[in-house]
């Protein structure tokens, strides 16, 4: 402030003497100098107030910021718990030490990571019977992931169809429970076979198997709110984990409450065992057990109906490690088998597919599944698939697939369709499935 | 009398049956083989480390294998690359553990890139427009023997945390490994010394830290984004910049595909070299110190070939 007063008095004085030796000043020409020297002494302040604050920021991204290409960007000593990623700075975030609570922002810190799958499917070819629309935004899943506190971590998926919103899962993990327990609570898909678990972004395919879509609910599946605990099982032979879940009983057209006591129980068995560094194979079983909505008369379970469902799946796996982004094959089965009350008796049914899909090049890949399910409700109703599947990856963020379907209905005339998929991913990073 | 003898029995096979905590060894689970190979060098045979990927496999692409999480469950740490390299294979290996000592943020959780020299760390806006970029920083950062002394440092100060009556042991084999490290840079970088500036090409980014510790200059990469696999044009554009610049040499991870590679090198008469960025990434390369050694000598003698033509 010191030499900013210097200044203006100095000014002040040069206009006033270069003034007075030109002539005498009169009043009106005193005052209007002074509005002038006002009006030049507010700007300088607006400008040196501008300066100072343009060297603080300076300064603090030299004290804060990570320096470009060849320089060090932590000093050694330095307490990692207050490094800001640096991307944030970039993406409109804070920089340097994190901030004081209460400061703006503090909330941008701890926000969860973030992203949003889209999923678009085209429809070309006869099908009479459960025909999909020409062109659809199937899906828009928004993923929000975060660590809630040292105990737990929770994520929610939340799924934007054309039918409306629905949240595909939302659940608590406590990953480091006495006992080895891997515990969530919340609604999650549960772990019925390997498909139920899988959200429609993870499938090679752009559909689910008729099994899927006859015996376990649907693309939705067995998806409800819940309590799930898997336990390693200790054993010197192979990764053995058992899985025990309870739900409220409400899993679209498979299972319904009418009472509190009703609920679904779900179990899973799962081993795995590498075979060579390279290749691998995973074998699990399943069981679940609800009530059905055969017997619900006026939102009155009258009959008392319940579906079993009795599950086996397998899945190998081959990675060649050092070529492993260019060549893999993945060939999956599973076996569901129904036995649903209803009024006119035990309806027993069996349902499967077998599927192999083979990388042949760092983007590309071909698969095929063939499907077979009679239906829950009607075991002598048998419906037949077969499907070829091309897709192309143009990064890790985004695919395109082409699948040709040819569906054999049981009542109806066959299907024979192209289907077009696009399926990208922006946001955080997520984990690769397995 | 004898129900005292029995009990007395019975405390000295449980006491027996207990672990010697102060004895047993520390059990160290690494993301990668360099973590591994540091690891070694500090914790001698008072740990057992073992890595969850190989040297010659992509690190950014392992699979969430079971078998890791089996891993995990037993460790009594975790070292991880950080900077994202494991992003998409490591978080769900680490919540399926249910092991709370190697919970993010835990005292068995060692981020080794805290205190390390990381290059290429993006400035202003990002979008993966830019490929498969990593925000945080280019994680092949144990390529640079300084930032090896810096991970060993932040290693021992774990294992000196958890075994407290070992601290004199790994002291002194930090210091040892210390004291070759820094003999050995010095035989290196002046190993390098007469060829500072050779300019090469890479396939992936997996050497910023090695190319500026021994004096190479980057010109070009075959991916052209992070993560984007060789385009036609992107090729045609490299294999004109390398005419015009005159370069000699291409590097390649022993995990990438050599057809693109090859073909630039008929295009241009550049060496192709297999050049493994990481312990284990070829046979002959089995600990830190090595790794050097095979990537210097191999591109040494690349260069004497070059200049011989």
């Amino acid at each position: 402030m010191n030499s900013r007063g210097i200044t203006c008095t100095i000014i002040v004085l040069s206009v006033l003497c270069c003034n007075g030796f030109a002539q005498t000043p009169t009043a009106a020409d005193l005052n209007a100098l002074r509005a002038q020297l006002d009006a030049i002494k507010a700007d300088y302040d607006k400008r040196i107030q501008a300066l100072e604050m343009q060297v603080q920021a300076l300064q603090t991204q030299v004290q804060t910021a990570p320096k470009p290409e060849t320089a060090a960007v932590v000093p050694p000593g330095q307490p990692p718990a207050a490094e800001v990623p640096a991307g944030a700075q970039g993406a409109g975030g804070p920089t340097g030490a994190l901030p004081v609570y209460g400061g703006v922002a503090s909330s941008k810190v701890f926000n969860p990571d973030i992203a949003v799958i889209g999923d678009f499917l085209g429809a070309a070819g006869s099908n009479k019977v459960n025909p999909d629309p020409a062109l659809e935004l199937h899906e828009s899943e928004a993923a929000f992931q975060a660590i809630v506190d040292p105990y737990a971590r929770a994520d929610f998926f939340i799924s934007f169809g054309e039918q409306g919103v629905n949240l595909e899962e939302g659940y608590l993990t406590f990953p480091a429970i006495p006992g080895g327990l891997l515990v969530k609570v919340g609604k999650m898909r549960a772990a019925f076979g390997k498909i139920n678990t899988l959200h429609n972004h993870v499938l090679p395919w752009t559909d689910r198997p008729l099994v899927t879509t006859q015996l376990v609910g649907g693309e939705d599946g067995i998806n409800d709110a819940g309590l799930s605990v898997a336990r390693l099982i200790p054993n010197p032979w192979i990764f053995l984990e058992a899985t025990g879940q309870v739900f409220r009983g409400d899993s679209n057209d498979l299972f319904k409450s009418s009472k509190r006591g009703d609920v679904t129980y779900v179990g899973h068995l799962r081993g795995y065992q590498d075979i060579t560094e390279n290749t691998n194979i995973d074998l699990g079983v399943s069981f679940s057990r609800g009530h059905n909505a055969a017997g619900v008369v006026n939102d009155f379970d009258l009959g008392r109906f319940r579906t079993t469902l009795y599950g086996a799946d397998a899945t190998i796996r081959w990675r060649p490690l050092k070529r492993s982004i260019y060549h893999s094959f993945v060939g999956r089965s599973e076996f569901v088998w129904s036995r649903r009350g209803q009024p006119d008796g035990v309806q027993s049914a069996l349902g499967y597919y077998f599927s192999g899909d083979y990388q042949f090049a760092r983007r590309w890949f071909a698969g095929v599944r063939y499907d077979r399910s009679k239906r829950a409700d009607d075991p002598s109703l048998v419906d037949k698939g077969q499907s070829a599947i091309l897709t192309y990856w143009p990064s890790e963020f985004s695919q395109v697939r082409g699948h040709y379907r040819r569906t054999q209905y049981a009542v109806g005339p066959t299907a024979n369709e192209f289907l077009m998929q696009f399926q990208f991913s922006i946001g955080a990073h997520g984990a690769h499935p397995f | 009398m004898k129900i005292k003898n029995c009990l007395a029995v019975l405390v000295t096979l449980f006491m027996a049956s207990l672990p010697a905590q102060g004895q047993s060894k520390l059990n160290v689970i690494t993301t990668t083989e360099d973590l591994a190979a540091i690891a070694r060098e500090v914790g001698g045979d008072h740990t057992t480390v073992e890595s969850i990927a190989r040297g010659y496999q992509d690190p950014h692409f392992v699979e969430a294998k079971p078998s890791f999480i089996l891993k995990l469950q037993k460790a009594d740490m975790l070292i991880l690359v950080g900077r994202d390299l494991e992003i998409g294979w490591l978080p769900p290996l680490i919540q399926q553990s249910r092991n709370s000592k190697v919970q993010v943020g835990a005292d068995g959780y060692l981020d080794a890139s805290l205190q390390v020299r990381i290059l290429e760390i993006p400035q202003g806006q990002i979008t993966r427009a830019e490929g498969d970029v990593h925000p945080l920083g280019n994680p092949h950062y144990w390529l640079d023997p300084e930032n090896g002394k810096i991970i060993a440092r932040e290693i021992f100060d774990k294992f000196a945390h958890f075994r407290p009556n070992d601290r004199a042991y790994f002291e002194q084999r930090l210091n040892d490994f210390v004291n070759r490290i820094n003999d050995a840079a010095k035989r290196w970088v002046a190993l390098m010394a007469p060829y500072k500036g050779t300019k090469v090409v890479t396939y992936h980014r997996s050497f910023p830290n090695f190319a500026e510790r021994f004096g190479l200059n980057i010109v070009g990469y075959v991916e052209p984004k992070p993560g984007i696999p060789p385009t036609p044009q992107h090729t045609l554009d490299l294999i004109n910049e390398m005419k015009k610049t005159n370069v000699k040499l291409v590097l390649v991870e022993p995990y990438f595909d050599l057809k693109t590679p090859n073909a630039i090198g008929r295009e241009t008469g550049a060496e192709v070299l297999v050049m493994p960025p990481s312990v284990g990434g070829v046979k002959e390369v089995t600990d830190y110190f090595k790794l050097f050694d095979y990537d210097l000598n191999l591109l040494i003698n690349a260069i004497k070939k070059i200049s011989a033509k």
